[in-house]
């Protein structure tokens, strides 16, 4: 006789209160799997649309061994698409159907791929900058309620740590480079660090899904938490490379110990998350044209696969006889 | 910018052409990341582009060190004009659709195993160390290619005729590989370079295997086409280094 829902709830919270971890085969709400399934699909097409900002840059990374690096970061990203993916998997939620939904502009991914990375300091902003706000938000989900999830986690943020270094590494020998190069880092980080800062999300207050998000255990800091640690762990690296943080209104809090910040822009976090940001539109077109000009060789490997198992079908009924 | 005249002056243009046509089979490759047709390939082809990148900066390094003055091997890859690239004509014809791109990988690994083979056994002990670590990488990525080709080739009819059209067109690329010029001949008889000439029953054996399975076949009479290797390249390698250089170029002197 199975248990009333209310009976069936009130047991799942408590194994969330008592930190066990839930697994794919266990009972859990409608509301708690579909949370899930939101958060880690938008995690899952995040790092895939943003292998393309940095992508862009492969063919043009200005040593080999910087190249080499870029090289490992973008086929790490793709590695945790297919994690996380997997993971969604779990939920039984196939990839070909939410990645249906990116295709047609309807899925939410990080705001930050959005912008454009125009010069190379714009890789070494998205590593340090962007892979360091991943980490403030993804460690802390290392240790979510959902055991898949947290697993995949954990191993995404050890790869992400590395890019935060590698983005920091390249950042620093710009700022001790040439003028123009100096200029170029300086350049970048005025437009990369009011993004990463939105990459947190709306503030509390209009957060609509993380109070219950963090009832279950799938979120474990509010946004305005983990934006404030990012904040106060970032600016003394800023001041450390000799940059300027482009916020007129920073200051140090003596008292608090925290970094004040002025006003974030929320009207364009709105503006950009409504499609209207600078590269939306050619993000999703990019996904688009390569998903439609693999047509072809999806279907031709789904077309020889077959044949071969009817060739072994047959094979194998010949030997029988 | 390299003469024949010393065995080091020899050796370093034998390794520019090892270093060079891994540098920009990996940079084509390079293109496909984040648009390739599924997300695994994307992982595949960027893990086959980043051992060639790495083998090449193996290459290059060492062919840096035989010159004098020493050449890093960011001067070599990055401050060289197309005249003095050194790469097999193969491997610079554009990356096309995935069939040009998966069909130009299949004859350049099935030919690439093979030479690593030869090198691993050079009596220069660099040269044999490079190749017997490249050997391993390149095993998966014959195997990788392989598998593509059959898929291809015996998979719809649209693909089939990709696959094939891909095979006409690179099939005029593949006479240099097995080419024995001048400076072949010299390393080979220093007991340093394969010998090409000799690998092509071995390395047409296989490929009509792979081609075979994959309903494919060989094109009569493609041209033979050979020139790479001594600088003279097609159109598209200056596009190619054009954005490859791009950067490094127009910021003298920096470091990255």
């Amino acid at each position: 006789m199975s248990e009333p829902v209310e009976g069936r709830e009130a047991a799942f919270q408590q194994r969330i209160e008592r930190g066990e971890k839930i697994e794919s085969q266990d009972w859990m709400p409608e509301g708690y799997r579909k949370a899930l399934v939101r958060q880690i699909s938008q995690h899952a097409h995040s790092e895939y649309v943003g292998m393309l900002p940095e992508g862009f840059w492969l063919t043009r990374a200005p040593s080999l061994h910087r190249k080499c690096v870029l090289l490992a970061k973008v086929q790490d990203e793709a590695g945790h698409a297919q994690y996380l993916y997997s993971a969604l998997e779990s939920l039984g939620v196939e990839r070909d159907t939410v990645y249906q939904e990116l295709l047609a502009g309807r899925a939410k991914y990080l705001n930050i791929f959005n912008y454009p990375a125009l010069s190379w300091a714009d890789v070494g902003m998205i590593g340090w900058l962007t892979d360091g706000a991943a980490i403030v938000n993804q460690v802390p989900l290392s240790r979510s309620s959902y055991g898949p999830y947290a697993r995949a986690m954990v191993r995404i943020c050890q790869e992400e740590s590395f890019h935060h270094r590698q983005g920091f590494d390249l950042v620093h020998r710009l700022v001790e480079g040439t003028a123009r190069q100096r200029q170029m880092a300086q350049d970048a980080l005025d437009r990369w660090w009011w993004p990463t800062l939105m990459v947190f999300g709306p503030p509390d207050e209009h957060s609509p899904h993380s109070r219950q998000s963090m009832q279950w255990g799938i979120k474990l800091y509010s946004n305005d938490t983990l934006r404030q640690k990012f904040i106060d762990q970032t600016v003394p690296q800023i001041h450390h490379l000799g940059l300027r943080v482009p916020d007129a209104d920073l200051r140090l809090n003596e008292a608090s110990g925290h970094y004040e910040i002025g006003p974030i822009d929320w009207v364009e976090f709105q503006r950009v998350i409504q499609g209207e940001g600078p590269c939306n539109r050619e993000r999703i077109s990019s996904r688009q044209r390569s998903w439609e000009q693999g047509a072809w060789v999806r279907e031709a490997a789904a077309c020889h696969a077959d044949k071969a198992s009817t060739a072994a079908a047959l094979a194998g009924d010949e030997h029988a006889q | 910018m390299t003469t024949h005249r010393t065995p080091g002056a020899q050796l370093s243009e034998y390794l520019l052409r090892l270093g060079d046509s891994t540098l920009i089979l990996a940079q084509q490759l390079c293109g496909w990341c984040g648009h390739a047709p599924t997300l695994e390939e994307d992982v595949a082809l960027s893990n086959v582009a980043l051992d060639l990148l790495g083998q090449s900066r193996l290459w290059l390094d060492y062919a840096g060190s035989q010159m004098t003055p020493r050449q890093s091997e960011d001067q070599l890859a990055y401050q060289r004009d197309a005249e003095q690239f050194r790469n097999v004509l193969l491997v610079e014809q554009p990356n096309g659709n995935f069939a040009d791109t998966q069909v130009r990988q299949f004859l350049f690994d099935s030919w690439h195993c093979l030479l690593l083979r030869e090198l691993s056994r050079s009596s220069d002990a660099q040269v044999s160390a490079i190749a017997s670590k490249a050997r391993k990488e390149v095993a998966y990525h014959l195997q990788r290619s392989s598998e593509w080709v059959v898929r291809l080739g015996d998979g719809t009819a649209r693909s089939h005729a990709y696959a094939q059209q891909a095979l006409a067109h690179c099939a005029d690329h593949v006479h240099e590989l097995f080419a024995m010029d001048g400076l072949d001949q010299a390393m080979l008889h220093a007991g340093i370079g394969a010998d090409l000439a000799a690998l092509k029953p071995e390395w047409f054996s296989y490929v009509q295997q792979v081609l075979a399975a994959a309903r494919l076949s060989y094109p009569q009479n493609p041209l033979n086409l050979d020139a790479g290797k001594r600088g003279q390249h097609g159109e598209h390698l200056v596009g190619l280094l054009m954005e490859m250089q791009y950067l490094a170029r127009s910021n003298p002197g920096a470091q990255w």
